[in-house]
């Protein structure tokens, strides 16, 4: 035991000595926490929209008002040549067109039906189709006020009442959403270098062979080198959930204790994982990449930024070796949802799983000779 | 100089752990991201609590079921159970149907319909309720079919661009723009920083090789690999995942050259503050990575962020060349309609090599 603390102490010392590491360690990740939590966010706040009107009619004008009074729309340019607007959307200018037809106000009169016609930039396909969905539902919209306005007696009501209600976060605010998986990726990254990176710096420098000749025990050395990443993790995910309180406003309903649980089993199972892959290498180099190989892959798969649930099948099954999709969903559900140890047990078990693997696995590749 | 540059070859290739990472890595995230990484809405898990249970619950439970986007996740008895479904976390909405729904459809025309979405997830739940709400409108039109009103304005909409709204579309260019950002600058800046902490870089510094050569001798085995990398990348989004290649191609390859020479310099810049490897990486990790993901309009459409993030978003190269890799390839645009991006891509790269030029320090302090 006292061997342990020997090294922590050691750990702790050559990182208070290494200046330039302490602001990227303590620092950035709460910059990142604070500037990227607001960054993302599907949220569509303003789309700009051109306007080609052929018709140039009493109605073709109330429609475009229509359009210009939402505050979600910003006319960026208003022409009667459709090529003009084309161009528009392809310097990115605008990202939609409403096109008003020759003749909309009297086929609408006369025939009771007319045409127009949204042409929406389509590369980033949800957002198309939700800002799609919009135009639509501002013409008809429209529509409804004219039909009522021509023909006072009408019954527009729907048979059936869609109510709704969005629990939990009613405003539909992003960052409620995205601050605990952010602050997740953050502890997440911290875990995995720096533990992994730490070891292999030994040996590229050759300090190793000094720690290998000592009397020191596999686990104690790997123990001792462990414990000051976790605590720091484990600090920065406290500092974190401060963050979130005190700018973020997240509401904090379950209990912070269950958090905490889970995230000391989650960092030794991402450690683990970090000197898993840190015993596979030979220099920093090559400890970096296959750390970042995964870590991007599992970020991405994570359910982080995009849902798990749309995934193909495959992709689910490879996400079981993926520490980072168990803890997200944990992290989000307990600080949201006030979910309880029962709800979430199964995460926790995987967790508590992958870490006896991944920690054991290190142990077992970890040579104290070479 | 050559000599210098085989030798840096010879480091490099070497190491076939790094190679293999080097090469595969590009190929398995292109593979998984053009497959398994979407934001469209599939087999949502949603709950039914049918207080109800007539002909007409069954048949819009089975038409939200029968859509695509929405699964059975269970079925619901009482209130009190919503709750405890939510916190387990797969259920993503809960459908209520009132009692006597379709008895009251048919003698009074009216009955409701609750629907109550998880809104920790508020894309989602937003995007859920939008679907539900339109398979409801569509089974009561179907229901109600002779009625009919005048004064109809009909909208065509249409999708430019990509018409079947993959999400390919905006995946295949920022994992380029990821994966050569990190060859390019985070190789470079390690393998530079990797002298320094192992001291040949004064044996370098000694030698007759003046520094720029040096850096020039480092820099070019990764801009080769990383033009076959860029290669591989493009061959299997235009074949495998089926991305257009509309605009020229010869542009495309030169504008991903100039890209990679941004990353290098960027690289080198990143060396030359940076004392050991662990630090280079850390800032290459937190300083490129995640904004290089988040800020880049790579998955979150810049538009929406607020204006302090658009403007700190325009420094990311990033940004720049996504909007150029779409521009080519899905649009089809020519260099009239991309200058300004490209002229922004020159500019930083000036701006890194004249940092570090300055920075750069032959004797080592």
């Amino acid at each position: 035991m006292r061997t342990i603390l020997y090294i922590i102490q050691k750990e702790f010392r050559q990182l208070k000595r290494n200046r330039q590491m302490l602001p990227i360690i303590f620092v950035m990740p709460m910059v990142q926490l604070l500037v990227l939590s607001f960054a993302a966010t599907f949220e569509i706040k303003n789309t700009n929209l051109y306007i080609v009107d052929n018709d140039h009619s009493q109605l073709s004008r109330e429609l475009t008002a229509q359009f210009r009074g939402s505050h979600f729309y910003t006319i960026t340019g208003y022409t009667e040549d459709y090529k003009t607007a084309a161009k528009a959307l392809e310097l990115r200018k605008a990202s939609q067109i409403l096109i008003i037809p020759d003749h909309f106000e009297r086929d609408l009169n006369k025939e009771d039906k007319a045409k127009v016609q949204v042409v929406t930039d389509a590369i980033n396909g949800s957002a198309a189709a939700l800002t799609s969905a919009y135009a639509l539902s501002i013409i008809r919209d429209f529509n409804v006020n004219l039909l009522v306005d021509t023909y006072p007696a009408i019954n527009l009501k729907d048979p059936v009442d869609v109510r709704y209600s969005f629990w939990y976060n009613p405003k539909l605010d992003y960052t409620t959403f995205m601050v605990p998986g952010i602050l997740v990726l953050l502890i997440t990254i911290i875990g995995l270098f720096l533990s992994g990176m730490n070891v292999v710096r030994e040996k590229e420098i050759g300090t190793i062979e000094q720690i290998n000749v000592t009397p020191i025990h596999k686990y104690e050395f790997i123990a001792g080198k462990l414990i000051p990443f976790w605590l720091i993790a484990l600090f920065e995910l406290a500092f974190g959930l401060t963050l979130a309180k005190l700018v973020f406003n997240i509401p904090m309903v379950g209990s912070i204790e269950l958090i905490f649980g889970v995230a000391a089993v989650y960092l030794i199972a991402i450690m683990g994982l970090g000197l898993f892959i840190s015993t596979l290498a030979d220099t920093q180099q090559q400890s970096m990449f296959l750390s970042w190989f995964f870590m991007v892959i599992f970020i991405l798969m994570s359910g982080l930024f995009t849902p798990i649930d749309s995934m193909p099948e495959w992709a689910k099954t490879i996400n079981i070796i993926n520490p980072i999709h168990y803890f997200i969903p944990v992290m989000r559900n307990v600080m949201l949802k006030g979910s309880q140890f029962s709800d979430i047990s199964k995460h926790f078990w995987a967790l508590a799983c992958y870490g006896i693997i991944s920690i054991s696995l290190a142990v077992w590749r970890y040579r104290k000779t070479s | 100089m050559f000599k210098f540059i085989v030798k840096e070859f010879h480091h490099i290739f070497r190491d076939y752990r790094t190679m293999i990472i080097l090469f595969g890595m590009p190929v398995v995230q292109v593979l998984l991201f053009g497959f398994a990484i979407t934001t469209d809405i599939k087999d949502a898990k949603i709950a039914i609590l049918d207080k109800s249970n007539d002909y007409m619950t069954h048949e819009i439970t089975n038409k939200l079921l029968s859509s695509g986007y929405f699964i059975l996740g269970g079925n619901l008895d009482k209130d009190d159970q919503i709750d405890k479904a939510f916190r387990k976390g797969d259920i993503r909405e809960v459908v209520i149907f009132e009692k006597n729904f379709a008895q009251k459809i048919e003698k009074e025309q009216h009955a409701s319909v609750q629907i109550i979405a998880d809104a920790s997830d508020p894309n989602m739940a937003n995007l859920l309720f939008n679907y539900t709400q339109s398979i409801m409108k569509d089974y009561q039109r179907q229901l109600f079919k002779d009625k009919k009103f005048p004064l109809q304005i009909q909208t065509e909409t249409r999708m430019m661009y990509n018409p079947e709204l993959k999400s390919v579309y905006m995946f295949v260019p920022g994992t380029i723009t990821i994966l050569l950002m990190l060859i390019c600058a985070m190789m470079t800046s390690i393998s530079i920083a990797r002298e320094k902490e192992l001291g040949t870089m004064e044996v370098l510094l000694v030698s007759p090789l003046k520094p720029f050569q040096i850096i020039v001798g480092k820099v070019i085995p990764y801009v080769l690999l990383s033009c076959v990398n860029a290669i591989i990348i493009l061959l299997l989004s235009f074949f495998v995942l089926g991305m257009p290649v509309q605009g020229s191609l010869l542009l495309l390859m030169a504008e991903t050259i100039l890209f990679i020479f941004m990353s290098l310099s960027m690289g080198i810049f990143i060396s030359t503050v940076s004392q050991t490897q662990q630090i280079a990486m850390m800032m290459s990790m937190f300083a490129l990575m995640l904004p290089t993901i988040l800020l880049s309009g790579f998955i979150f459409p810049i538009e929406n962020m607020p204006v302090v993030l658009q403007y700190i978003s325009m420094i990311m190269p990033s940004r720049w060349f996504i909007i150029i890799i779409k521009g080519i390839m899905l649009k089809g645009s020519d260099i009239t309609y991309l200058w300004k991006e490209t002229l922004i891509l020159v500019g930083l790269i000036a701006f890194f090599i004249m940092m570090s030029v300055k920075k750069f320090k032959v004797r080592l302090a």
